[in-house]
């Protein structure tokens, strides 16, 4: 897979969103560092993890990724293309060969417009059609390759369920032809029976169509299913990434290893047996995160150098990054 | 020997496409008409206004303009009668070909003033919301500013500055009192901050929803984001804030009017038949009477009809 040439490449990307405060004349008058410098690459047709408690900022990250929030500092590159200075063409490029897919599904649809109007929108916008009659057929095309009924192209969100609008929201990012898709949460906010459909569709449409995504989620047994390799947020930062076997089984970042102490266990035997990782308090606000190792005020090793030194990011073993002092 | 088909006349069923089994989408104005129709008193304001409007244009076949303006001191305040069903007036012109014409101006007033106060108030509310920054910071500076200052105080300045030697208009082979776009233009041009606000809170709101961000990462333009995307969806309540605008603006209009600043006769208007009739109160009670019930009437219907669309069109309310 490291052979290929990456789909996308992120370095040191940082998203500051300001605080303002001012009647008139406004000043900032704080950060939120929602992501911090983080670096990674995803190969073609490889499915990145990235978890993380609510609020450590993957939404931010895969949205600003995309250029969705205009970054704060570092370099994306999608395709060959370089987002940050890319405008125009070189953008609508982009655009069309990066797509995401949305938590909600309920919110992702706008509710005034048809299933029709939805899918066709990426048609109509990089003009992929010629014709109404063409837009039909490729509407229904769609329809049908995320399992839904082609007839249903002039019905409305509003008369669809949560599964069913979160097809259509494949069904959309699906419609310009994408090579990459960013898949946040996509099926966080769905049933348990719903999620294994919509997660199915999504590594079926991946083996069809040669997809490559960056899969967002904090259900790490879901991740453990769908991903090759998988990235641990922390407030803003990476702590760890490597293979989805090596990551699971040989967890190296204390926060990892918490995070997996977690997962519940099928067998309530072993379940017993194992050791948890508790951890104490919460996360600190992003507006002000604890210098050093952003993890020590919570972390069960921590020694003096976390509380002073932000830890290098290095590969511990091939393919295995980690950001700890300790390892 | 064969045997004889026992069925030999059916033919075999059509198999029916999926398109055929579908039913109709259930739009969501239908669905808004489901919800609107139960609301009785909305119903019942509806029907109030298509009746006042038949009254206003219907009425114009009946009688003519001339004889609305005509005026014969002779036959001045007289009480209702055959001749006269609503009575006469000062200058003894006939009520009822007054209340007529008048409505039809009043109600002119409304829908042309709400008109433009609704453009201005989606003009400033969506640049507003949707840019944010310094124009935001600006353009709500200057409509608070607006705000704080009583519009009725604002409309009579702006009707006495403006008051000056505005000539005639002729439209449409009819002769309209040049203050009818004064009035209008003041109303509209003092009625939009409300509307900005609830424009520019639905715009901060929905610029960040995800249908939107979905819209931006599939490469849409921000013109198609502001108006395919966002002012759509936030229809509901500018709707609702325009059918109530056409009520202010009918009141507002009757105040100035009232108040000797508005319409300038021999155009009447709802409001300016009051004019003076304070006068008259215990006297001539015909002379208040028709035209303040008038003005009632609607103000009290556009109001229900703007509370029934209020529900009908409330996207949180999907029960139908």
């Amino acid at each position: 897979m490291t052979d290929l040439q990456p789909l996308v490449i992120v370095n040191n990307l940082v998203k500051h969103f300001p605080v303002m405060r001012g009647i008139l004349i406004q000043r900032q008058v704080g950060t939120v560092r929602a992501v911090d410098g983080i670096s990674f690459f995803i190969a073609p047709s490889e499915t990145l993890g990235l978890v993380g408690e609510s609020g450590c900022g993957k939404t931010t990250a895969g949205r600003t990724l995309l250029g969705l929030y205009p970054p704060t500092d570092g370099q994306i590159t999608i395709d060959g293309h370089n987002l940050r200075k890319a405008h125009g063409p070189t953008m609508m490029a982009i655009r069309r060969k990066a797509q995401i897919i949305f938590q909600d599904p309920y919110a992702s649809l706008n509710p005034r417009w048809t299933i029709s109007a939805i899918i066709g929108e990426p048609l109509r916008v990089h003009h992929l059609i010629s014709s109404e009659a063409e837009r039909t057929d490729r509407v229904r095309e769609l329809l049908r390759l995320v399992g839904l009924s082609p007839s249903h192209l002039n019905r409305f969100p509003h008369e669809f369920s949560g599964g069913q609008r979160q097809r259509i929201g494949v069904a959309r990012a699906l419609a310009s032809d994408p090579k990459f898709i960013v898949c946040d949460e996509p099926i966080s906010a769905l049933d348990v029976s719903i999620q294994a459909q919509v997660v199915n569709l999504l590594e079926d449409l991946q083996d069809r169509l040669g997809l490559t995504y960056l899969f967002i989620a904090h259900d790490l047994s879901m991740v453990r299913h769908i991903c090759d390799r998988v990235a641990v947020m922390y407030l803003g930062v990476i702590v760890e990434l490597a293979a989805r076997d090596e990551l699971y089984e040989h967890p190296l970042h204390p926060y990892t290893k918490a995070l997996l102490s977690a997962v519940p266990i099928p067998d309530p035997k072993k379940d017993r047996a194992r050791r948890r990782t508790i951890l104490a308090g919460d996360v600190p606000s992003p507006l002000n995160p604890p210098p050093g190792c952003r993890f020590h005020p919570r972390c069960p090793i921590a020694v003096e150098k976390c509380h002073q030194d932000v830890p290098e990011w290095r590969e511990v073993i091939s393919g295995h990054w980690v950001a700890c002092h300790l390892v | 020997m064969t045997v004889a088909n026992p069925l030999p006349n059916i033919q075999p069923l059509k198999p029916l496409s999926l398109d055929e089994l579908e039913a109709p989408p259930l739009t969501l104005s239908k669905m808004a008409w489901l919800k609107f129709r139960r609301h009785k008193m909305a119903l019942v304001g509806v029907g109030i206004l298509v009746l006042m409007i038949l009254y206003c244009t219907l009425g114009g076949l009946v009688f003519s303009e001339k004889f609305a303006n005509y005026n014969d001191t002779g036959i001045a305040l007289q009480p209702p009668s055959s001749v006269h069903p609503f009575g006469t007036d000062v200058i003894g012109r006939d009520i009822l070909a007054r209340t007529i014409y008048g409505g039809q101006i009043s109600l002119l007033i409304g829908l042309i003033a709400v008109m433009l106060e609704t453009t201005l108030g989606i003009i400033i509310g969506a640049v507003s919301g949707y840019f944010g920054g310094l124009v935001d910071s600006l353009l709500m500076r200057f409509t608070e500013a607006i705000l704080i200052v009583p519009q009725i105080f604002l409309l009579l300045v702006m009707a006495k500055f403006f008051a000056g030697n505005i000539p005639n208009l002729t439209i449409l082979g009819r002769e309209f009192s040049g203050s009818v776009v004064v009035i209008i233009a003041i109303i509209g041009l003092t009625s939009w901050p409300y509307l900005a606000r609830i424009v520019r809170a639905e715009f901060l709101t929905l610029k960040e929803s995800e249908f939107v961000l979905a819209a931006r990462a599939t490469g849409s333009s921000t013109f198609d984001i502001i108006f395919r995307h966002i002012l759509p969806n936030s229809i509901a309540p500018i709707v609702v804030s325009a059918t109530l605008g056409v009520a202010n603006a009918i009141t507002l209009e009757a105040y100035i009017s009232f108040l000797g600043l508005g319409v300038r006769p021999p155009t009447a208007t709802w409001g300016n038949m009051l004019e003076g009739a304070y006068n008259y109160i215990d006297k001539a009670y015909w002379l208040w009477l028709f035209p303040g019930l008038l003005i009632l009437l609607i103000v009290l219907s556009i109001n229900f009809v703007g509370d029934g669309l209020r529900d009908a069109l409330d996207p949180r309310s999907r029960t139908i």
